[in-house]
């Protein structure tokens, strides 16, 4: 299963590496909703800084749905999806492939929204320890949904338009945990409440993973 | 009045009058008729809960008293926790279970499928009258229309993650494809539900906490109230299964349709071509369009 998740990993990395969609189009794309928030609130950096958690996770979740939506349509030509099932590779093992191959794409994406954050709103970030828990366990978390969501909607035409519908309530604690823990981790916050939302990010992420393991197998003969 | 359903259904799909003579095709296999008791059962219990209805709007506007400190907005507590209990719980509990147990191999069947789509179906239904209901509760008590309470916010991340679930099964699809398919997004909506609920219990708690089922089983209003407060829940119940039933049984007939569309149209255009020919006499009557035109001057 680890073989197979690493092979699947190393495959779509390498699409990325060569066709450059996540870092020329997807990050471009959170850098431009950042500026686009910043004119929604206008140019009071109190107000900015305040609201620079929240910004920040949507931002990412906006991403994420990209992310997903690239990571099933790389699968969709030349019957590669049915190349991938008659290849002989656990269906584990590519769910927990595609889903790391998503998480890398997004972590590298989370780095440069947080220096695009503390630079454009001026939020200063007082324990950065939490900051990047937080990014791990919440990419974890929407990597591990939207590999899911994106199998399950791999075949539909009205994918494009249906997978965020699914996607985005259902990630809607990660967004949660994610701004509470940001809130506590930033100057002015507290950082002990930033931790029962850490186990609730790591307890999300647990079912999720789990879920996926056991049932992507299943998943995928519906599409 | 279930007949009439059926009959129409066959009837319009096939191009004729009501009152025209079965299709004659033998390929199209006859709408799925529903049998006596079961039109008795369901006849039964949509009286029962419109009987339960009227009585607990009865008891809640009259005989009631209003209470010492909410006035006559306490009478809205007939109505509100009753719709939340059938939406919340009821609906969306059977079609949790329903779906688990189409996905479970041993017990696959698309009953179960249907199930789970007629109770998501209601369960949105009584969701956005939860949601207006406690609205309109909430603005002259709390003040606003709407808070950002943890109970308001999980009720409507739930409205919103089945109204998911519905739009998807409206993509077209082999029924046992999107019967999988959507089980599968209800199960993952479905374990998604206590995360959601306590992650949005920490962020934000302003609504009341629970009066009856509260933590020693001891109910706090009394006589009149409670009684018409577990009436207005038995007879929200019994509405919940009437629906339930109708639109299992519509949904069974859209089944019907969907695998017999093809047949009925051919059946249609057939008879359509048969009827100059005949001069009018085989699937009975004028048929609609250019042909039942050419029929008129023949």
């Amino acid at each position: 299963m680890w073989r197979d998740a690493a092979l699947v990993a190393g495959k779509d990395l390498r699409i990325e590496g060569r066709s450059r969609v996540a870092l020329s189009q997807v990050a471009p794309f959170g850098v431009v909703a950042l500026v686009l928030f910043a004119f929604a609130l206008g140019p009071d950096r109190q107000v900015m800084a305040k609201g620079a958690p929240g910004l920040f996770w949507v931002a990412v979740l906006f991403c994420t749905v990209l992310a997903i939506q690239r990571s099933v349509s790389v699968e969709s030509s030349d019957g590669a999806r049915d190349g991938l099932r008659l290849s002989g590779i656990d269906p584990a093992g590519l769910y927990l492939g595609k889903a790391v191959a998503v998480a890398a794409q997004l972590v590298v994406l989370e780095l440069l929204l947080t220096v695009g954050v503390v630079l454009l709103y001026g939020a200063w970030i007082e324990v950065p320890w939490m900051i990047v828990a937080s990014c791990l366990l919440g990419t974890v978390g929407l990597a591990a949904t939207g590999t899911l969501y994106g199998a399950l909607s791999s075949g539909l035409r009205v994918r494009e338009t249906l997978l965020p519908f699914l996607l985005l309530p259902i990630v809607a604690p990660v967004l949660l945990a994610g701004t509470r823990i940001w809130q506590a981790a930033m100057a002015g916050g507290t950082p002990a409440s930033g931790m029962q939302w850490l186990r609730l990010l790591v307890v999300f992420d647990a079912v999720y993973v789990a879920i996926g393991v056991v049932l992507f197998g299943p998943i995928q003969e519906t599409a | 009045m279930s007949d009439d359903v059926t009959t129409t259904t066959v009837a319009e799909s096939a191009g004729t009058h009501p009152a025209a003579a079965p299709v004659s095709n033998t390929r199209v296999t006859p709408a799925p008729a529903q049998s006596s008791r079961s039109k008795a059962v369901e006849r039964t219990i949509g009286l029962l809960a419109l009987l339960g209805t009227v009585a607990t709007v009865w008891l809640g506007i009259w005989v009631t008293p209003p209470d010492k400190v909410q006035g006559d907005l306490v009478r809205l507590v007939y109505i509100h926790p009753g719709v939340a209990w059938v939406a919340l719980y009821l609906a969306f509990g059977l079609a949790a279970v329903s779906s688990l147990l189409y996905l479970w191999p041993r017990t696959r069947s698309l009953l179960w499928d249907r199930l789970a789509a007629a109770a998501v179906e209601v369960g949105v239904v009584f969701n956005v009258c939860t949601l207006v209901s406690g609205s309109i509760w909430g603005r002259p008590t709390w003040g606003v229309w709407w808070a950002w309470d943890a109970r308001l916010t999980s009720t409507a991340v739930l409205l919103v993650l089945f109204l998911g679930y519905l739009a998807l099964r409206r993509v077209p699809a082999e029924p046992e494809v999107r019967a999988r398919r959507s089980a599968f997004v209800a199960l993952f909506a479905a374990v998604d539900i206590p995360i959601i609920h306590f992650s949005v219990n920490w962020w934000n708690t302003l609504h009341q906490g629970a009066t009856v089922l509260n933590a020693n089983l001891s109910p706090q209003i009394h006589g009149s109230m409670a009684w018409t407060l577990l009436l207005g829940f038995v007879a929200l119940t019994l509405a919940f299964v009437w629906m339930l039933l109708v639109r299992y049984r519509i949904g069974v007939l859209e089944d019907w349709l969907g695998a017999n569309e093809l047949d009925l149209a051919l059946a249609e255009r057939q008879s359509e071509g048969a009827a100059p020919a005949n001069g009018g006499s085989v699937a009975g009557g004028p048929v609609d369009g250019p042909s039942g035109d050419r029929v008129g001057v023949a």
